[in-house]
């Protein structure tokens, strides 16, 4: 092998992918560790990476609590109605809890927050965003993670985590190659905190060839987050709870600025409303607890964003799409209109692109939506992620075993994506999780729970052999045929990933099947994934970025073992409009008001499923209804 | 195709490759300049377009869905603290010229170096707080949010 070997030893936590999330957690640790060894590695450049690399037009998650807006047991409530009652409450109190200091260090730190003229406060786009300027948020947040970071590595994509070889479970570090080098690299470390990204790309998306790229959540949120911690054993929650986007059609482009704050809305292809006439049917399918529109209008609680969904789902199917968004009332507001485009710019200037392309000035007319392709992530509308402990003081004993947002793997810390039953954070919240995975992560060093790590060589060099396989395999092979893709022993990571979007879509609720499943459909699903996976063992890659995509393909396989898993399991059609089980097409609260937890045993890859129970923030005087809006 | 660079500008110096979340900006050995190896991996993010120091790089929207003929701009100014954008529809009938600010403060100020402040206190470590609070985090005076100061418990499976 031609590459080198480039070891980094002693380090103390070590922090795998630098998005938000893992920024949040570099910049803390260096407060709480001011004499540990932190370092970064990062699979792009840490001044552009992640899923804010393009910009943020609003902060999606502050409280204002200084200001006295909301409490966090507020935001709790929210979340939880918005994901059907699937959330972890101490998880989201304890971000919420703390989401206000980080974003009012953003603003220290140089972030354009816009301001209210009248109450000077951050100018609010909806109950919990705040609008911003945030073209360089990602160069920002990157400044005062790598101030304190003692090195950034960028451009290494961290391919599995080290284990330690004394003790049963627990984590030593990482193993990775450098993209532009091809080095390979090993991470020594007595703590990991896995902030890598949710996962685009494992379904089909609606677009074709060229336009493939314009995926609602990055192409490079590889799954990482899943792949890294499933492939150390980590448990798994909510892994079934994907979400689907309703957004402008193709450019994807956000609608939350356009609804909360421009106060557009949307319409059939006949100029109606259509979402109520679907609720009296929605309702025989979730119950009046989680859809009751008459207490929704009077108090303003909001819709859940799936049954949104399942009501646009429903009506395009009915032959009345497209949906519009009526656009042409606010944008005759020269200062609205101007937002509605810096809106795009700031955050998803493709759809800025698509309209000039097409001539669709929203000004006279009103551009479609579409329902997106479903997406594996964590900090948006949907909670999929590693099952970590939460803090001391908030949580009950089946969701605390010490360490705040440590996995069931010791010394593996999660942020972002990466920690499940916590959505509705956002850029600020999983900055928010990295910051307290870093406190915790150096207090588990503290307390002597990293002593006596030790790992084999002969673990280091067989996951070197592992990482290059693909190499090894394009050459062996490459010259049985003349020329071209098609070889009898080998697939290269594109076909690969081909073929798991088709049968992610086919087989476990993609678009061309208006996200429905059932039983038989997931276990012919599980069964090519097993092919598939056998033929991972045979991808190739002619280069070093050809590498890349093999790793970040096996990432995304063995996330989407873990949803087909998850969606077998939970027996009730849950999230209408993010997915259908046709086989139990009703929300069951007797049966399946629970979180689902599972672990893959990463020697034999068998699953163990397992349900834990659901414990809700109430008032001491037995109250905890009020609603949130 | 997303991303695409004129022959004429590039002198293959770099900055889009080695800013390029989707590692798909890369030198051509041929030509010695840059361009997009794998368009169907391009989000569009512009990142690349904005680091461009020759203004060598634009965007061509998808081809599976964007007609031929628009343009949408961008000129990031780090010494000025701004961006600048402009839009130019297919039909020639609308221009749009938008600027906003990208940092409040010079580059590099902003932020602290942690290494340098006050270490934390025993008291701090055992606590609930992150670095900088309480600060920011209340409407009134006081300490952390908890479940006994708001009133609250966890119960387990209660249906709301």
């Amino acid at each position: 092998m031609k590459y080198d070997t480039i070891v980094e030893d002693d380090i103390d936590i070590l922090v795998c992918g630098a998005g938000l999330g893992g920024t949040g957690a570099a910049f803390e640790a260096r407060y709480w560790g001011q004499d540990k060894k932190i370092i970064i590695a990062e699979k792009a450049n840490i001044d552009r990476s992640g899923a804010v690399a393009q910009g943020l037009y609003a902060i999606n998650c502050y409280m204002g609590t200084r200001f006295g807006e909301n409490n966090p047991e507020d935001h709790v409530r929210y979340a939880r109605i918005d994901l059907m009652g699937m959330v972890r409450e101490d998880l989201l109190f304890d971000m919420a809890r703390h989401v206000d200091s980080t974003v009012h260090q953003f603003e220290e730190w140089g972030l354009p927050l816009m301001k209210d003229p009248d109450s000077g406060n951050y100018l609010r786009e909806g109950r919990w965003q705040i609008m911003i300027h945030g073209e360089s948020y990602k160069p920002i947040v990157a400044e005062a993670a790598k101030k304190s970071a003692d090195k950034v590595y960028n451009r290494i994509c961290v391919t599995h985590l080290l284990m330690d070889d004394s003790k049963k479970n627990r984590v030593a570090g990482a193993v990775g190659f450098n993209v532009r080098t091809g080095n390979y690299h090993v991470f020594k470390s007595k703590t990991v905190v896995v902030s890598a990204g949710g996962a685009s790309n494992i379904f089909k998306p609606r677009s074709v060839g060229e336009g493939a790229g314009r995926v609602w959540y990055a192409p490079w949120s590889s799954g990482s987050a899943y792949g890294l911690l499933i492939g150390a054993g980590a448990k798994m929650t909510q892994m079934e709870n994907r979400i689907v986007l309703a957004r402008f059609k193709d450019g994807y482009g956000p609608v939350g600025a356009y609804f909360l704050h421009l106060k557009t809305y949307t319409q059939n292809g006949l100029g109606e409303e259509y979402e109520s006439k679907w609720w009296p049917s929605l309702q025989e399918i979730v119950g009046k607890e989680y859809l009751d529109p008459e207490v929704s209008h009077l108090t303003h609680r909001p819709i859940p964003t799936c049954l949104r969904n399942h009501a646009f789902i429903q009506e395009v199917n009915a032959g009345r799409g497209p949906i519009h968004m009526v656009t042409m009332e606010a944008f005759q507001d020269p200062h609205l209109e101007e937002i509605g485009w810096h809106n795009f710019l700031g955050m998803t200037v493709g759809q800025a692109v698509l309209w000039a392309s097409t001539d669709v000035d929203p000004k006279y007319e009103n551009p479609e939506l579409t329902t997106s392709e479903p997406y594996v992530m964590g900090s948006h509308a949907t909670g999929c992620g590693a099952w970590c402990s939460g803090p001391s003081d908030l949580s009950p004993p089946e969701y605390y075993w010490g360490y705040n947002r440590m996995t069931t793997v010791e010394g593996l810390f999660g942020a972002g994506d990466a920690v499940g039953g916590t959505p509705h954070a956002f850029s600020s919240g999983s900055f928010t999780e990295g910051r307290i995975a870093a406190k915790a992560a150096c207090q588990y060093i503290d307390d002597g729970k990293a002593e006596g790590i030790s790992i084999s060589e002969e673990q280091i060099e067989r996951r070197k052999e592992e990482i290059y396989k693909p190499m090894d395999t394009y050459n062996v092979y490459r010259n049985e045929i003349t020329a071209g893709s098609v070889n009898p022993n080998y697939i290269n990571p594109r076909q690969a990933l081909d073929r798991l979007q088709k049968l992610m879509d086919e087989y476990a609720g993609g678009v061309t099947v208006s996200y429905m499943t059932n039983e038989k459909l997931l276990n012919i699903g599980l069964k090519k994934l097993k092919l598939l996976e056998e033929d991972l063992e045979k991808v190739a890659a002619e280069d070093i970025h050809e590498l890349l995509r093999a790793w970040e393909i096996k990432h995304r396989h063995l996330t989407s073992e873990a949803v087909v898993q998850h969606t077998l399991f939970r027996k009730e059609t849950r999230w209408p409009g993010y997915y259908y089980r046709g086989d139990c097409m009703k929300l069951d609260d007797k049966n399946w008001h629970v979180l689902t937890v599972s672990r893959r045993d990463p020697e034999s890859g068998e699953y163990t499923m397992e349900k834990a129970p659901l414990y809700h923030l109430v008032d001491v005087d037995g109250k905890g209804k009020e609603d949130a809006a | 195709m997303p991303t695409f660079v004129y022959m004429t500008r590039c002198d293959g110096c770099g900055h889009c490759v080695d800013i390029c979340p989707s590692d798909i900006m890369h030198i051509d050995k041929t030509t010695r300049r840059a361009y997009n190896i794998e368009p169907n991996m391009c989000w569009e993010c512009y990142s690349c377009v904005k680091a461009c120091p020759h203004q060598a790089i634009d965007v061509r929207g998808y081809a599976d869905f964007a007609p031929l003929g628009h343009s949408v701009r961008v000129k990031r100014d780090e010494e000025k603290g701004v961006i600048a954008w402009r839009i130019k529809f297919r039909n020639g009938e609308k221009e749009m010229d938008l600027l906003a600010p990208i940092t409040t403060k010079p580059w590099g100020s902003g932020t602290p170096q942690l290494r340098e402040v006050e270490a934390p206190s025993k008291e701090q470590r055992d606590s609930q707080l992150l670095f900088n609070e309480p600060k920011y985090i209340r409407f009134d005076e006081g300490d952390i949010h908890t479940l006994e100061s708001n009133g609250l418990k966890m119960q387990q499976g209660v249906n709301y």
